[in-house]
């Protein structure tokens, strides 16, 4: 364990070229798939967070109930509609990584949405008169509500990045872990531990860790700034 | 209340303007909230110009009053008319500051943009605003941090980057000092001076006396009295009024 430890550190400062390529290939499927999230996933939250309809509470409960996806069953739902027998099997995106920012951003639309519902849903409440005094158009309200809510859904948005870059399950089923192609630090983590190599395996680990830890503390200091000026 | 002033050209646009919204007429006017009737048929009868202190006890239903008259709400049963209009027609030629200021989570000079923007006015006004209410130099700061006073004269200024035809004011100056009050109090009888119809509510009686044309005091949701300002202070009809006058006098 130490020694695998050692070796750990070692490959992380040496800037191991493969290496590199899975921490930049998780990065870039994470991001991707949080973006897409957000856009739609905001969106989502923004509309049920204003609007009064029929059924409202059912949706609350189904967005709720969808923040717990399993990894694997979204991967398994995905794999059925990318490959070749699939609905879209013609797009040839299995073992991919699209695949893999497709079956992310499903993942973490859910959590992106229910949790953006929350705070904005919260801010409305705040906001709702003076809106309606000045007349806005639902759309003005979502634009305002989102923009003034902008530091709380950079949590939002951080929440679902985590649960993203984190997740194995469902990556490993339409990415496959095909070495220099959809090779991902998790993905590589379950396959080098199983392999016994575990130095690459900690190596990785504790990359996903400082990951973690530097955008968490990056969001935490924006938000302390923006705290200091009442914008949160 | 002003005498007719011989009308110039420009005059004649801004009554030409008011009197599609006024006078307004309120008929039977019930409102209930949970249950509980909030007003209980509340008449009145407001002329074109001036400004209308509605004045009350705590939960009177003066709030909500100006709710329905501003459009935001409907009432339960009863009627409210802006000339020929239903409020919720006419809630974009008038504005509203709240007693407590709901500022954006942004700059003062955003803020006042985000009216400007809203209401498709021309942003170059931003800067004439601030200097109107002293702000200027407080326009790049955020707005959630002015004083109580500066967070409501920067909610006026928004109100009337809005260019309202109708002002409606719920207690804006309840705990500000005195300056501050004094203030607000200036910028609204300017606008008040511009023809702009204020209704304005307080339990400042000062206030009421500096800034009234018209007293409407409401009582356990309805109209107590309905009286010009230089009959109300010196002697209200109401008991309802008068034991809050000499009430408020004695506290
Ligand atoms: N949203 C609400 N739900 C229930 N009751 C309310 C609500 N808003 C106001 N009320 C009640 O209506 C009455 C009148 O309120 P309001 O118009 O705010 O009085 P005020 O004259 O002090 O402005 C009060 O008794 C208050 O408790
Ligand atoms: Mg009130």
């Amino acid at each position: 364990m130490g020694e695998a430890l050692g070796l750990a550190v070692g490959l992380v400062l040496s800037g191991d070229a493969d290496l590199l390529q899975i921490v930049l290939l998780s990065l870039r499927v994470s991001l991707t798939a949080t973006a897409i999230a957000c856009l739609v996933g905001l969106l989502i939250g923004a509309l049920v967070a204003i609007g009064r309809f029929r059924g409202r509470n059912a949706v609350l409960i189904l967005m709720n109930a969808l923040m717990g996806l399993p990894p694997v069953v979204v991967g398994l739902l995905v794999y059925l509609h990318l490959s070749r027998s699939g609905p879209l099997g013609f797009l040839g995106l299995l073992y991919t990584p699209t695949a893999m920012i497709i079956a992310q951003a499903i993942l973490i639309t859910p959590i992106i949405a229910a949790l953006s519902r929350q705070v904005l849903e919260d801010l409305h409440a705040e906001y709702a008169e003076q809106f309606r005094s000045l007349c806005l158009t639902r759309w003005q309200t979502v634009q305002a509500l989102l923009w003034d809510a902008r530091y709380s859904l950079l949590t939002v948005g951080l929440a679902g990045f985590g649960r993203a870059v984190a997740e194995v399950g469902a990556v490993i089923i339409v990415g496959g872990n095909i070495d220099h192609l959809t090779r991902v630090m998790t993905t590589a983590i379950a396959l080098e531990t199983s392999r016994g190599d575990l130095a690459l395996a900690l190596a990785l680990g504790i990359i996903l860790l400082v990951i973690a830890l530097g955008v968490n503390a990056a969001v935490q200091a924006v938000r302390m700034t923006a705290a200091r000026q009442a914008y949160v | 209340m002003s005498d007719a002033p011989a009308m110039t050209s420009m005059n004649l646009a801004l009554e030409g303007r008011a009197a599609a919204l006024l006078p307004l007429t309120v008929r039977d006017l019930v409102l209930r909230v949970d249950r509980a009737t909030v007003l209980d048929g509340v008449n009145l009868d407001l002329g074109a110009s001036g400004c209308t202190m509605i004045m009350g006890a705590n939960g009177a239903g003066k709030s909500l009053l100006l709710k329905l008259l501003h459009g935001l709400m409907p009432p339960t049963s009863g009627q409210i008319r802006w000339g020929d209009h239903a409020p919720s027609a006419v809630t974009a030629r008038q504005a509203l500051v709240f007693q407590k200021p709901v500022l954006l989570r942004r700059s003062v000079a955003a803020n006042i943009d985000f009216a400007l923007k809203a209401r498709g006015k021309d942003m170059a006004r931003r800067e004439a605003l601030l200097d109107h209410v002293g702000l200027s130099h407080k326009a790049d700061q955020p707005a959630r941090l002015l004083s109580g006073g500066e967070a409501q004269r920067l909610a006026l200024a928004r109100a009337l980057a809005t260019d309202p035809e109708v002002l409606f004011l719920d207690e804006p100056t309840a705990s500000l000092d005195p300056a501050s009050v004094l203030a607000i109090e200036r910028i609204v009888s300017e606008a008040r001076g511009r023809g702009v119809r204020i209704i304005f509510v307080t339990h400042d009686i000062g206030q009421a006396r500096r800034m009234a044309d018209d007293v409407v005091f409401l009582h356990r949701g309805r109209v107590a009295e309905h009286t010009a300002a230089a009959s109300f202070f010196p002697e209200p009809h109401s008991d309802a009024a008068r034991n809050y006058l000499s009430g408020t006098i004695v506290v």
